[in-house]
C-alpha cells in the first residue's frame, strides 16, 4: 500500500467528477451545536473547496417536512448531495481531520 | 374505559389485551414491548395502531427503524389490515427511518433533534394519539456515540409523555435483560415481554406484563396467536371464581339421562366430563347433546379432535342423529383439528377466539385426552382451568370426553375430573362372553343424581339407557339380562300356572264338597219325606182301626157305654 501514489490520484479523479460540491447543514434552530457546525463548515470548505462549493442551511424547525428526505435524525448532519455517492456527517464538525475523510476530500488514512 | 381512578388507559383493541391490563395500557405514556426475534412485537405494536385508527379514532404514527412503509403494508396485510389505505385517509403515518452506520460520520457533538422533529412532524400532521418506534434500539447499532444516545432517549421518552400521546417502543430482548440495550431503564411504567417458545418441537408464542406501574395487571404468562384477523390473548387466567351461577337446566338429548339427573339434566353453564374406555359412546352422548342445543334453536359448537367432521356425521346418521341438516343451517359448528398440529396453548387460544366468534350455548371437546397429550402434563391442568374457567363465565355448558383405560376408570388424566362438575362414566361390562355398555354418574354437583348404573345401549335410534337386570343372582346385562329375563319370565308362567292348578283344584274340592253337602241334603230330605209318610200310615191306619172297632160296635149293637 502506497500512500503516495494513492493521494494525487483521488484527488484527480475526484476533481475531475465534480466541480461543484453541493453541501446541505441540517440545524435546528440556532443551536450552540448548529451554530459550531456551521462556522467549522465554512472554514474546511473555504480552505479546501474554495470557490466550488455551495451551503444549504435547512433549518428542521422552519422545514420539518424535509428530514424525512435525507433520513435526518442527528442535528447537526451534514449531507454531500454532490458529488455522489451521498455522504452525511453528524456533530459539529470540530474534528476537521474526520470532516475531510467523511467528505472524501482526504482519504482515511492509516494514521 | 376506566377502570382505574388514578390514570385513563388507553384500549389497545388487540384481542385479550385490554383484559390482561384491565383496560389497555396508560393514556398518555410509553409502554415497552420486548420479545426476542420474530415474537411479533411489530405485529402487536400494529395493531395496536391499526385497531386505535379504526376503532377508537385515534390516529397514529409508526416510525420504523427496521421495516419501509412498503414492507410494513406487505406484512400487515397477512392480518387484513390494509395500512396503504390508512394511510391515504391520514389515519396512520409511517415513518421509515433508515440509519446506516456507514454512511455516517460523526465528528463531534450532535444529538438528535432531527428525529424530535419527525416525529413531532408526524404527530402534528394527523394529530396522532398513538406512536409506535420499532425498534428504537437500531439506533444504538447506527450511532457510535452510545453517551449521546442515551441522553436523548431519555428526553424522547419525557418528550413523549409531554406530547401526551399513548406509545409502544418495541425492543430486543437481551442475554440476561429485558432488552438488549436497557431501554427498561427509560420505559418503566409498562413492560410487556413477548416470547416464542418451542417444546417438544411445537411452538408457542406468549405474552406476560412484566410490570404495570400504577395499575394491577395479569401476572401470568398468557398465550396468543397471530392469525388472518390479528393478534389473539388468552387471559382467561385473570377471571376470578365469581362468575354467575346458574339453575337453569339444560338437556343432555337423552331422556332416560335427564332421569338420572333429578329429571332435569345438566346446570346451564356447567361443565360434564363423560369419560369411558374404547368404543363406550362417547361421541354418540356428545352428538346427543350437541343435537338437543341445536333443536332447541341454540348453537353448538363442537370441537373434534379424533375424527373428521365427515367421519362424525356419517357415524352418527348410524344411530338416527342427522348434524349434517344442523351443520348446514348453521347451529352446529363442527371444528376438527389435529391435536399435535399447535401446543396446547394455541388450541386454547383458538377454542376461545371460535366460542367468541360463534357464540355457541354449548360446546363438545371430543376427546379432552387427544388435548392434554398436546402441552406438558404441569401445563394441562392449569391450561384447562382457564378454559373451563372462561366457558363458564359465558354460561357455555360444556361436554368434554375422555378416554380412560379399564386399569384407571375412575382417574383422568392429570385428573380434570376436579374441576368438572358433574362426570358420567362410561364402562364395558364384560359378561357371559360378551360386553355390554353401563352408565352411571359418578357425581354431579348440586344435585341428587342416581347412583344406579345403567345399561346403554346404542341403537338405530339413537342413545338409550335402560335398567339393568338387579336380582338375587346380581346385575346382569346383555344377553345375561335378557337370559335371566326370560328366565325369570319362564318360572312366572310356571308360577303362575301352579297357581292356577290349585285354585282349579280348591275349586273342585269345594265343588265336590258341595255335591256331597247336596248328597247328604238330599239323602236326609229322602229320610224325611219317608218318615213323614210313615207317620201319615199311621195315622190313618189309627184312625181306620178306631173306626172299624166303632162300626164293629154299631154292628154289634153294643151296650151304652
Amino acid at each position: 500500500m502506497s500512500e503516495k501514489n494513492q493521494t494525487p490520484k483521488e484527488n484527480q479523479k475526484l476533481q475531475k467528477a465534480s466541480d461543484t460540491w453541493e453541501l446541505r447543514l441540517y440545524v435546528a434552530g440556532q443551536t450552540p451545536n448548529s451554530l459550531k457546525a456551521f462556522a467549522n463548515l465554512k472554514k474546511i470548505c473555504e480552505e479546501h473547496l474554495k470557490g466550488k462549493y455551495t451551503i444549504e442551511v435547512i433549518d428542521l424547525l422552519k422545514n420539518p417536512q424535509l428530514a424525512t428526505g435525507d433520513q435526518i435524525l442527528a442535528i447537526p448532519t451534514l449531507v454531500r448531495r454532490l458529488p455522489e455517492p451521498l455522504k452525511k456527517i453528524i456533530g459539529d464538525l470540530s474534528n476537521t481531520e474526520r470532516v475531510l475523510v467523511g467528505l472524501d476530500i482526504r482519504p482515511k488514512t492509516a494514521g | 374505559m376506566e377502570h382505574n381512578k388514578v390514570f385513563a388507559k388507553c384500549r389497545t383493541g388487540v384481542r385479550g389485551l385490554d383484559e390482561i391490563t384491565f383496560g389497555g395500557l396508560q393514556k398518555g405514556r410509553p409502554t415497552l414491548i420486548t420479545g426476542g426475534a420474530g415474537s411479533g412485537k411489530t405485529l402487536m405494536s400494529m395493531e395496536f395502531l391499526v385497531r386505535g385508527a379504526i376503532d377508537f379514532n385515534e390516529p397514529g404514527v409508526f416510525m420504523a427503524f427496521e421495516e419501509t412503509a412498503e414492507e410494513l403494508a406487505q406484512n400487515v396485510a397477512s392480518l387484513g389490515f390494509d395500512l396503504e389505505e390508512l394511510i391515504a385517509h391520514k389515519k396512520v403515518v409511517v415513518d421509515y427511518v433508515r440509519v446506516e452506520r456507514s454512511e455516517i460520520e460523526e465528528t463531534g457533538e450532535y444529538d438528535l433533534e432531527g428525529l424530535f422533529v419527525r416525529l413531532n412532524h408526524s404527530i402534528d400532521s394527523v394529530g396522532a394519539k398513538r406512536v409506535v418506534l420499532d425498534t428504537i434500539e437500531s439506533l444504538f447499532a447506527g450511532l457510535g456515540n452510545e453517551a449521546i444516545l442515551r441522553a436523548e432517549l431519555r428526553r424522547l421518552f419525557r418528550w413523549l409523555k409531554d406530547k401526551g400521546v399513548t406509545a409502544i417502543i418495541t425492543a430486543e430482548r437481551g442475554e440476561s435483560t429485558l432488552t438488549r440495550y436497557g431501554l427498561e431503564e427509560y420505559v418503566s411504567d409498562c413492560v410487556i415481554l413477548l416470547d416464542h417458545r418451542v417444546q417438544n418441537q411445537i411452538s408457542t408464542r406468549r405474552l406476560r406484563v412484566v410490570k404495570y406501574r400504577g395499575s394491577v395487571h395479569g401476572t401470568n404468562e398468557y398465550p396468543f396467536l397471530i392469525d388472518e384477523k390479528g393478534i389473539s390473548i388468552m387471559p382467561i387466567t385473570s377471571i376470578t371464581l365469581d362468575y354467575p351461577i346458574s339453575t337453569k337446566r339444560v338437556s343432555s338429548g337423552i331422556p332416560r339421562l335427564d332421569t338420572m339427573l333429578e329429571g332435569k339434566g345438566f346446570y346451564c353453564g356447567s361443565t360434564i366430563l363423560v369419560s369411558g374406555t374404547a368404543g363406550t359412546g362417547k361421541t354418540s352422548i356428545s352428538a346427543h347433546f350437541a343435537n338437543v342445543t341445536c333443536q332447541r334453536g341454540e348453537r353448538c359448537l363442537y370441537f373434534a379432535f379424533e375424527e373428521s367432521p365427515n367421519q362424525i356425521i356419517r357415524n352418527m346418521k348410524s344411530i338416527g342423529i342427522n348434524l349434517e341438516t344442523l351443520v348446514k343451517n348453521g347451529r352446529l359448528k363442527i371444528h376438527a383439528v389435529r391435536s399435535t398440529f399447535y401446543g396446547l396453548e394455541t388450541h386454547l387460544v383458538q377454542m376461545q377466539k371460535l366460542i367468541d366468534d360463534f357464540k355457541p350455548t354449548t360446546v363438545v371437546v371430543d376427546p379432552i385426552t387427544n388435548l392434554i397429550t398436546a402441552g406438558e402434563e404441569s401445563d394441562v391442568k392449569s391450561m384447562l382451568t382457564r378454559l373451563i374457567d372462561y366457558l363458564k363465565t359465558k354460561q357455555i355448558t360444556t361436554m368434554f370426553t375422555n378416554l380412560t383405560h379399564l386399569e384407571s376408570l375412575e382417574r383422568t388424566e392429570s385428573e380434570v375430573s376436579s374441576i368438572m362438575d358433574t362426570w358420567i362414566l362410561l364402562r364395558d361390562i364384560e359378561l357371559g362372553g360378551e360386553r355390554n355398555r353401563g352408565i352411571y354418574i359418578l357425581k354431579s354437583r348440586g344435585m341428587a343424581h342416581s347412583n344406579q348404573i345403567r345399561e346403554f345401549l346404542i341403537t338405530s335410534k339413537g342413545v338409550d339407557i335402560i335398567d339393568v337386570y338387579t336380582g338375587p343372582s346380581g346385575v346382569l346385562t346383555g344377553t345375561a339380562r335378557l337370559a335371566q329375563e326370560t328366565k325369570d319370565k319362564a318360572a312366572e308362567v310356571q308360577r303362575s300356572e301352579e297357581t292356577g292348578r290349585l285354585q282349579r283344584d280348591l275349586e273342585r274340592k269345594r265343588k265336590l264338597m258341595e255335591a256331597q253337602v247336596a248328597a247328604l241334603q238330599a239323602e236326609f230330605a229322602a229320610k224325611e219325606e219317608e218318615i213323614k209318610q210313615l207317620l201319615t200310615q199311621d195315622r190313618l191306619h189309627e184312625k181306620a182301626v178306631a173306626e172299624g172297632r166303632k162300626e164293629m160296635g154299631r154292628m154289634r149293637k153294643e151296650d151304652k157305654k
